[in-house]
């Protein structure tokens, strides 16, 4: 490595933003080194600034907890002016209020699902209705999506529902299950294998590729968990089942 | 393992859906332009053997990638240059030689549906293609109204050939700073082997060993083709088409984009080395690789049937003496 010259090696870890290139298409924008809502709404306000006015060259923002990820055509533009663009951006992004959106999930905590709802509760010392209560009183907010189409990474699990992830994962968890996984929530976006613990189902589709919106969440999405009874989560099924959305965001100033 | 495969899915990384799309986008692009498509139609990838087609309508078709057997009835052809096949008539393509991926693409395109903006099959999320999987034998494709003259294609000068030896080149980062710099060292200093632990999402390299400082978590964040990851195993990996868009271990440095498919391409088994160079070395190389595709593309010439054109030996002879027309005109069909 010695004779590359990079504008910022050496100089302190702390600055912000650090730009970490991944070769000639892509390059890291690194905000901090901590998971913290401040951080990652500094993250999704640049990436919503670069969507909303794109740079020549401008391919992709892909926000994650601490730091943003933009893809560009080098056939267009360069790393350095890129940096040089996001720099600028960061600055003015600063200043600028997002509204937020918050999702209301409508969750039967119980049936095939629930896999862990029992054994978890009897692990934290606290009744299912504890559990669900726990569970449905905090509001939590989407770091980031990734590992699965409309995966969402939720931030803000009361630390009583903290729980490692299993050491076997499972084959297949469905879609919509509502998992516990670390100090993090989630929604089954797909059905898959999974070593996250699950309490309850979701009606609710967070990926459909067949809806005019296939993707429901965003990053800096706020969602809380709203536990409803059997025959109304069937209800919702049979219409999320058609392709409605079934559930809308509100805005949140 | 065959899929369909078209440029790759553009907007999606931020929902975690990553493009998908050719592993060899440059052999692909001049598969689809030799039967008169647009690069940015859909072909059929497979790995390591073609198969068996047959067409219920007259068409154009090429295979790139790499060197393979192909038949049309009883009759050899040649890859990287369109044939026809008749309707009914059974088209067969063989292993191939030196190379992990190869092409086929048909005159029309393959005309599956758009699954988000895309027909590129994602296998791992069950996504575009052919019903979101590889295919299987009695699958039936739909095709796309042919584009063009119809006429059958070559380029007016055989493309340039690599030489295995020549080293895949890596910018470093965007975690190059969680590694030691002796371990760096050893990218650029020691060989690496392409394992059979291989696919559309990611590349197992066996190799030194690339400890990281501190660990191999990092906090998740994005990923792209082309990122080496080093998990705790400490064995490389690149990541290919279908990676996950983020990820949580470590990237020592990222093979530029210009030598991703070259690595792809090379067969199992392989040995190669890394030699890093910078961002602007690896933007320049891609400019240049943009510029010498366009230019292939835009060279392809009329094939005449039988006999090569005096046109076609006057360009041989003006890439140098490298290329010999008479082994070209043997090996051609009767």
């Amino acid at each position: 490595m010695t004779g590359l010259k990079e504008p910022l090696r050496g100089q302190s870890v702390d600055r912000c933003p650090l730009f970490l290139p991944l070769g000639e298409r892509a390059v890291t924008v690194s905000f901090g080194d901590t998971i913290d809502e401040e951080t990652n709404e500094a993250v999704i306000r640049v990436a919503d600034s670069l969507r909303d006015h794109p740079f020549d060259g401008f391919e992709e923002a892909v926000p994650t907890y601490r730091s943003l990820l933009i893809l560009y055509d080098p056939l267009v533009t360069s790393g350095d002016r890129v940096e040089q663009v996001v720099a600028e951006r960061f600055a003015a992004a600063e200043q600028a209020a997002r509204p937020a959106r918050r999702w209301h999930i409508p969750v039967y905590y119980g049936g095939e699902a629930a896999l862990d709802l029992e054994s978890l509760s009897a692990e934290k010392g606290m009744t299912q209705q504890e559990l669900i209560a726990l569970h449905s009183s905090a509001e939590y907010r989407v770091f980031m999506i990734g590992f699965a189409p409309g995966f969402v990474y939720l931030g803000g699990l009361p630390e009583q529902l903290h729980v490692p992830r299993l050491p076997k994962p499972r084959q297949l968890v469905p879609a919509g299950a509502i998992g516990i996984g670390g100090q993090q929530a989630s929604v089954n976006s797909v059905a898959g294998p999974s070593g996250w613990r699950f309490i309850g189902s979701t009606p609710v589709r967070l990926f459909d590729p067949k809806r005019a919106k296939p993707f429901l969440l965003s990053a800096g999405d706020l969602v809380r968990f709203e536990p409803v009874a059997e025959a109304e989560a069937s209800e919702l099924a049979v219409r999320a089942a058609r392709g409605e959305a079934v559930v809308q965001p509100e805005l949140v100033a | 393992m065959t899929s369909v495969q078209d440029k790759g899915r553009r907007g999606y990384r931020s929902y975690g859906v990553s493009a998908a799309g050719p592993m060899d986008w440059p052999s692909m692009a001049l598969a689809n332009r030799l039967c008169g498509n647009s690069t940015e139609a859909a072909a059929l990838e497979f790995a390591a053997m073609g198969g068996t087609f047959r067409a219920e309508r007259t068409i154009r078709f090429a295979v790139t990638g790499g060197d393979c057997d192909i038949r049309v009835g009883e009759v050899p052809v040649q890859p990287g240059e369109s044939h026809q096949l008749d309707a009914g008539e059974t088209l067969r393509i063989g292993a191939l030689r030196g190379a992990a991926w190869g092409y086929f693409a048909v005159s029309g395109g393959i005309a599956t549906p758009e699954v988000l903006g895309s027909r590129a099959t994602h296998l791992r999320f069950g996504l575009g293609g052919h019903e979101g999987r590889a295919l299987r034998a009695g699958d039936k494709l739909p095709l796309g109204a042919p584009e063009g003259d119809g006429a059958l294609l070559r380029p007016a000068s055989p493309p340039a050939a690599h030489r295995l030896s020549d080293p895949i080149r890596i910018v470093l980062g965007p975690q190059d700073r969680k590694f030691a710099p002796e371990v760096l060292d050893r990218l650029s200093t020691e060989e690496f082997l392409i394992t059979a632990q291989r696919d559309r999402m990611a590349s197992i390299l066996d190799g030194p060993d690339l400890p990281a400082i501190d660990g191999h978590d990092i906090i998740s964040d994005g990923a792209v083709p082309g990122a080496i990851q080093v998990p705790g195993s400490s064995k490389p990996m690149v990541l290919m088409a279908e990676c996950q868009t983020t990820g949580g271990y470590p990237k020592i440095a990222t093979v530029i984009s210009v030598d991703l498919p070259r690595l792809a391409q090379m067969p199992t088994g392989t040995r190669f080395r890394f030699q890093v160079v910078d961002r602007p070395t690896a933007e320049e190389a891609a400019r240049r690789q943009a510029s010498a595709l366009a230019a292939l593309l835009d060279s392809l010439v009329g094939k005449s049937t039988g006999h090569l054109t005096s046109e076609y030996l006057l360009s041989c002879d003006l890439v140098g003496g490298i290329y010999d027309p008479e082994a070209i005109l043997m090996g051609r069909a009767p």
